[in-house]
């Protein structure tokens, strides 16, 4: 029944992606979006496992090179001045533009995608990493050295608690970067819910679309809820 | 045996061409309450900070116990200085409790112990356990903060302690009931102090003997009340104000001025005053209350008495 549907308006006259004409249009296809997912729920699964993956794998490398380069540039000035310059540069590169540029190395692939994700989820975590370490009072630090902390103690018991909200608020802007941008990993073969924007688009169906662009909106979304939670759970008391 | 000796110590700091302590040398004894006095820039708290070791002095030496402090683990002997600085400095993200236990804990000691102790000194500094352990820095005033501050300095009962202008970020009012809490508190754990401040009358008002600094020299080192009698040059005269007589006056006792007395004394409801008050606050009573003489009780008994005439012979202010 749906499929006849479907069949019958994608063999009309013109073949292209148009807004809906009416209410009940918007709503046919919303509906039709909803089917499409649950028909192939395996798919849909893979596609959200893979889209996924992807955000992990970039934010898992983000943190892991992020925060000590972070910690180092809090420290040093001279270092400060190359390694915020480099995130800053990194980030007036557009998303699209550093998938296509991980092709030519890496070919149509998933790390092709997930090393441009990576790139990407830099930036806020470095820039904000710096900016806690260093909006941590000199007066603790001194008190603390002062009490006999050795450095090590320092950093670990009394820097890293303060400076871990504001690094999470980075973490959290860099995870609803990635998630929307892991969309575009599709066009390159990454797999991930851009499978269904891809799709969409070649078979001139919105409803396929919007299965592809309401995952990634919810997960987005999801995501901000959770990394707020987060970052409520380790605030500093004010 | 000095507890502290400083000797020939100098600091010039990278960058700029003329020395923060110039070749200062003195000696504190075990208990005594110093008070390193000066304006801003003079030195003091470069040489305080030479103590604990967060600066290095350029050349001289600092000796606790006759022992070169720089042959000390650095970290171990920060452990046995208690610290206090003017920005207190409490980790905001640790509850009162959990900043006063930070150095007993890098020491090592157990749980019970620890909880003992961190209640025994919250009552020590006026902040009732039962409601501040759990509080964080946050939620306290300036003055509370900086109990928390001297409360933690305290924990792990240090021979010594490092006071940089604790005072001097807190309310005129806030700061003299906390000097009051400092003698209370002097009295009762038996440190030595070393004092940062710029206040003369904080520093006459708590010091045994003062370090008056000016230009990282030590411009005199002396009891308050000889460096207000007889100030070493112009520069401690024009800086202690060594020309206020009521400043003077508050730190004479009046016991030290009082005449004995006459064998036919009868109180007959004359003014009185208590023996550990001050020679200001005679002088201010003795003109409130109109009387020629005051009265001197000590826990009730009369034991002298003072008037203009006594207030007079100190021979304060013929310098």
């Amino acid at each position: 029944m749906v499929t006849t549907r479907r069949a019958a308006r994608t063999s009309s006259v013109d073949r292209a992606i148009r807004p809906a004409r009416d209410k009940n249009e918007r709503i046919v296809i919303l509906v039709d979006a909803f089917n499409y997912a649950a028909l192939r729920g395996d798919e849909w699964f893979r596609a959200l496992g893979q889209h996924l993956v992807l955000v992990g794998v970039a934010l898992t490398i983000g943190v892991l090179i992020c925060v000590p380069l972070g910690v180092l540039s809090a420290r040093s000035r001279t270092a400060a001045v190359g390694i915020i310059n480099g995130a800053n540069a990194l980030r007036v590169i557009p998303s699209l533009a550093i998938l296509f540029l991980a092709i030519p190395y890496f070919g149509l692939s998933f790390t092709s995608a997930a090393l441009a994700l990576t790139l990407l989820a830099l930036p806020p975590i470095l820039i904000n990493t710096d900016a806690a370490f260093r909006s941590i009072s000199p007066a603790v630090k001194e008190a603390a050295y002062g009490m006999g902390m050795t450095g090590r103690q320092v950093l670990w018991r009394i820097e890293a608690p303060l400076a871990l909200p504001v690094i999470m608020v980075g973490i959290r802007t860099a995870t609803v970067e990635v998630i929307a941008s892991a969309t575009l990993a599709a066009f390159i073969g990454g797999g991930g819910l851009g499978i269904y924007v891809t799709r969409g688009f070649a078979l001139f169906d919105n409803s396929i679309l919007l299965v592809g662009a309401i995952s990634v909106a919810a997960l987005a979304l999801a995501a901000e809820v959770i990394m707020g939670g987060l970052e409520r759970l380790v605030r500093v008391p004010s | 045996m000095a507890f502290l000796r400083f000797e020939h110590v100098s600091k010039t700091f990278p960058n700029s061409n003329h020395a923060a302590v110039n070749d200062c040398s003195f000696e504190v004894d075990a208990g005594e309450f110093l008070v390193l006095l000066g304006p801003s820039g003079c030195g003091k708290t470069t040489l305080l900070r030479m103590v604990n070791r967060l600066i290095e002095p350029t050349t001289g030496a600092i000796f606790l116990n006759d022992q070169d402090i720089r042959a000390l683990d650095v970290t171990m002997l920060r452990r046995r200085i208690g610290y206090v600085i003017q920005q207190v400095g409490l980790f905001p993200h640790l509850t009162v409790a959990q900043n006063i236990s930070v150095v007993p804990e890098l020491l090592g000691w157990d749980k019970s112990r620890i909880a003992a102790r961190t209640d025994e000194l919250l009552t020590l500094v006026d902040l009732r356990p039962e409601y501040y352990r759990t509080r964080y820095p946050a939620h306290l005033s300036g003055g509370q903060q900086q109990r928390v501050g001297l409360a933690r300095a305290l924990a792990a009962d240090p021979e010594l302690l490092l006071m940089d202008e604790p005072f001097g970020a807190i309310d005129a009012i806030t700061r003299a009931s906390l000097q009051d809490e400092m003698l209370r508190l002097r009295a009762r754990i038996n440190k030595t102090i070393l004092f940062v401040t710029h206040d003369v009358d904080e520093a006459l008002r708590l010091a045994d003997k003062i370090v008056v600094m000016y230009a990282g020299q030590i411009a005199q080192y002396d009891t308050p009340y000889a460096i207000l009698a007889a100030p070493a040059n112009r520069i401690v005269r024009s800086l202690v104000g060594a020309d206020d007589m009521m400043r003077q006056l508050s730190l004479v006792q009046v016991t030290d001025a009082m005449s004995a007395l006459p064998a036919d004394f009868t109180l007959n409801g004359a003014p009185t005053i208590g023996a550990r008050d001050d020679l200001k606050s005679a002088l201010s009573r003795l003109l409130q209350t109109g009387a020629s003489l005051l009265v001197v009780q000590d826990e009730g008994e009369p034991v002298g008495l003072v008037g203009f005439d006594q207030i007079r012979r100190t021979g304060l202010g013929k310098s």
